[in-house]
């Protein structure tokens, strides 16, 4: 059996509200099929499921709103367990962690991660979990069996936060109905928060029920109504990210001119030989570079948690991107790096559309190991972005501008591109960030080789 | 394939409007000033712009090479550009 939990999908995110169910019971689904829709404060999400098998039950209906780890579905996998972790060579598998006395029924799977794995060698897998070293070793302590345990951190990878809230004594036995605390444990609803009105204080089921209720249920609006409220909601979640961006994280800044007549000319003459609808943008060169000297510079690309970086094998390229209204998003494109020039301007056309429409995939919203600013088109041209927790770095790009220019110990003049970055001086320092731009800069100036 | 049949000036100004309508969907396009910048007006960056001139592309069947995108700087000019394109 399977548990298809609420997903967290960013780093602030407490609770989510279940738009639309795309599966009934009885529907057989594969890995990576979109099986609901999660409206969050920023987007409406395509949630993606990790496991393939036959949906059993659905426990929350359209329309509630529930915490990141609420019990949402349950599926019936194809007899034989999840697949296995990579061959103990490539990972070190750490001592399993004995179950907890009163022990979860061995046939139990320990479930997914809820988001795309990224970054293997940086994270300890134990059955298919990832986990932080200092979570591991935090439910090792206390005896905890990490199966039972929501991650909250990148990609679902369970963090020591995640692991000291799961071990929270219980709270003093509630005097609640059988049926009640059933139902509450189905609905993922916390009979502490709830008000018992039968008899002597007890819970009842109708309590359950009434707690679960989304408060105020939503009725349809008209559309501006609803545009604002989403609006107003993604400034409160933006907000809160960038504060505690600059509460936790260090940053340190750098920035550069790249001289960008190479790359200019070059993009010119193969949009001459490009349909309009296949035309590349500086933007798709620009990524492309970035994602390239990322290689360079490891440090840049992966996640603080619990203390430590970890850097990720993929790069999957988070791009900032306005929303029509007011608000910005940054999903990202994956293996940016990977990507050919067209792939990425194919990818990055299509994230623009669906982010400024509102439906974005989880493994999207979840997945960005940096994340890329540009703002060139306002006109600004040196740009010194807030990182996003809990990535360490975010490269800005500005406005290209015909500037004087040396070259050749001669004046000219030629279009120049300031390109900035912010990091996370716990994870690097000023020399590899002037590393990563110097790789940058580099790149630009053979554009043939993107 | 692109058909360049001679269109009236209604049909131009209706892919006009149905192109930046796409793209700029809350814009009140009534209210643009023909003579002033579009990017400006209605906040598009250069990838609305490329959307923009796709829209053109696929509606009117003209080809718009990236030389001219100066000529479609405001409603005005937009309209005399693709009036010369048949």
């Amino acid at each position: 059996m399977y548990e298809f939990r609420m997903p967290s999908l960013g780093a602030d995110m407490e609770a989510g509200t279940l738009s639309k169910w795309l599966v009934r019971p009885g529907d057989s689904v594969r890995r990576g099929d979109i099986v609901a829709i999660i409206e969050t404060e920023k987007s409406d999400i395509e949630v993606e499921i990790f496991t393939s098998g036959v949906v059993d039950q659905i426990l929350v209906e359209k329309g509630q709103r529930v915490p990141v780890g609420t019990l949402l579905a349950t599926l019936r996998t194809n007899g034989a367990a999840l697949p296995q972790p990579p061959a103990p060579s490539s990972v070190v598998l750490p001592p399993t962690v004995p179950p907890p006395p009163s022990a979860t029924p061995p046939v139990v799977v320990p479930p997914l991660p809820v988001g795309r794995v990224s970054g293997r060698g940086a994270w300890d897998q134990m059955e298919g979990l990832r986990a932080s070293p200092a979570a591991r070793k935090r439910a090792r302590e206390l005896g905890l069996n990490l199966a039972a345990v929501t991650g909250t951190g990148p990609g679902g990878a369970i963090i020591l936060a995640d692991v000291e809230k799961a071990s929270a004594p219980p709270p003093p036995r509630l005097r609640a109905h059988a049926v009640a605390r059933k139902m509450a444990e189905k609905l993922g609803i916390d009979l502490a928060k709830v008000t018992g009105t039968g008899v002597g204080g007890v819970i009842t089921k109708a309590d359950v029920e009434a707690a679960a209720r989304p408060t105020p249920i939503e009725a349809p609006e008209a559309p501006p109504e609803r545009a604002r409220d989403r609006a107003a909601s993604m400034r409160r979640a933006i907000a809160a990210a960038m504060a505690r961006s600059k509460k936790e994280i260090p940053h340190y800044y750098l920035a550069t001119e790249i001289e960008m007549s190479r790359s200019l000319a070059w993009l010119a003459q193969k949009n001459l030989e490009r349909p309009i609808t296949e035309r590349l943008l500086p933007a798709a060169l620009l990524l492309k570079a970035v994602a390239l000297a990322l290689q360079n510079v490891p440090e840049l690309n992966g996640f603080w948690v619990d203390g430590a970086f970890r850097p990720s094998q993929e790069v999957h390229l988070g791009v900032a991107i306005s929303v029509r209204g007011g608000g910005l998003i940054a999903p990202a494109i994956h293996n940016a790096d990977r990507k050919s020039l067209g792939e990425l301007m194919t990818a990055l056309r299509d994230l623009v559309q669906r982010a400024r429409t509102g439906t974005l995939r989880s493994s999207e919203v979840s997945d960005p190991t940096v994340t890329v600013t540009n703002l060139g088109d306002q006109g600004v041209e040196t740009v010194f972005g807030v990182i996003y927790p809990p990535q360490v770095a975010l490269i800005g790009l500005g406005r290209i501008v015909e500037k004087a220019w040396a070259a050749d110990g001669q004046p000219t003049v030629r279009p120049v591109l300031t390109a900035s970055l912010s990091a996370d001086h716990r994870a690097s320092d000023g020399h590899r960030g002037g590393t990563f731009l110097a790789t940058l800069d580099r790149l630009l100036q053979k554009p043939e080789t993107l | 394939m692109s058909a360049i049949t001679t269109r009236t000036p209604e049909e131009i100004r209706s892919a006009l409007l149905a192109s930046l309508g796409e793209i700029a969907p809350e814009a009140n396009l009534a209210g643009i000033d023909p003579g002033e910048s579009l990017r400006e007006q209605l906040d598009l960056d250069s990838m609305d712009f490329l959307n923009f001139a796709i829209g053109l592309h696929q509606r009117l069947g003209v080809e718009i090479p990236e030389a001219d995108y100066p000529r479609l700087t405001t409603l005005d000019g937009a309209m005399a550009y693709l009036r010369t394109k048949g």
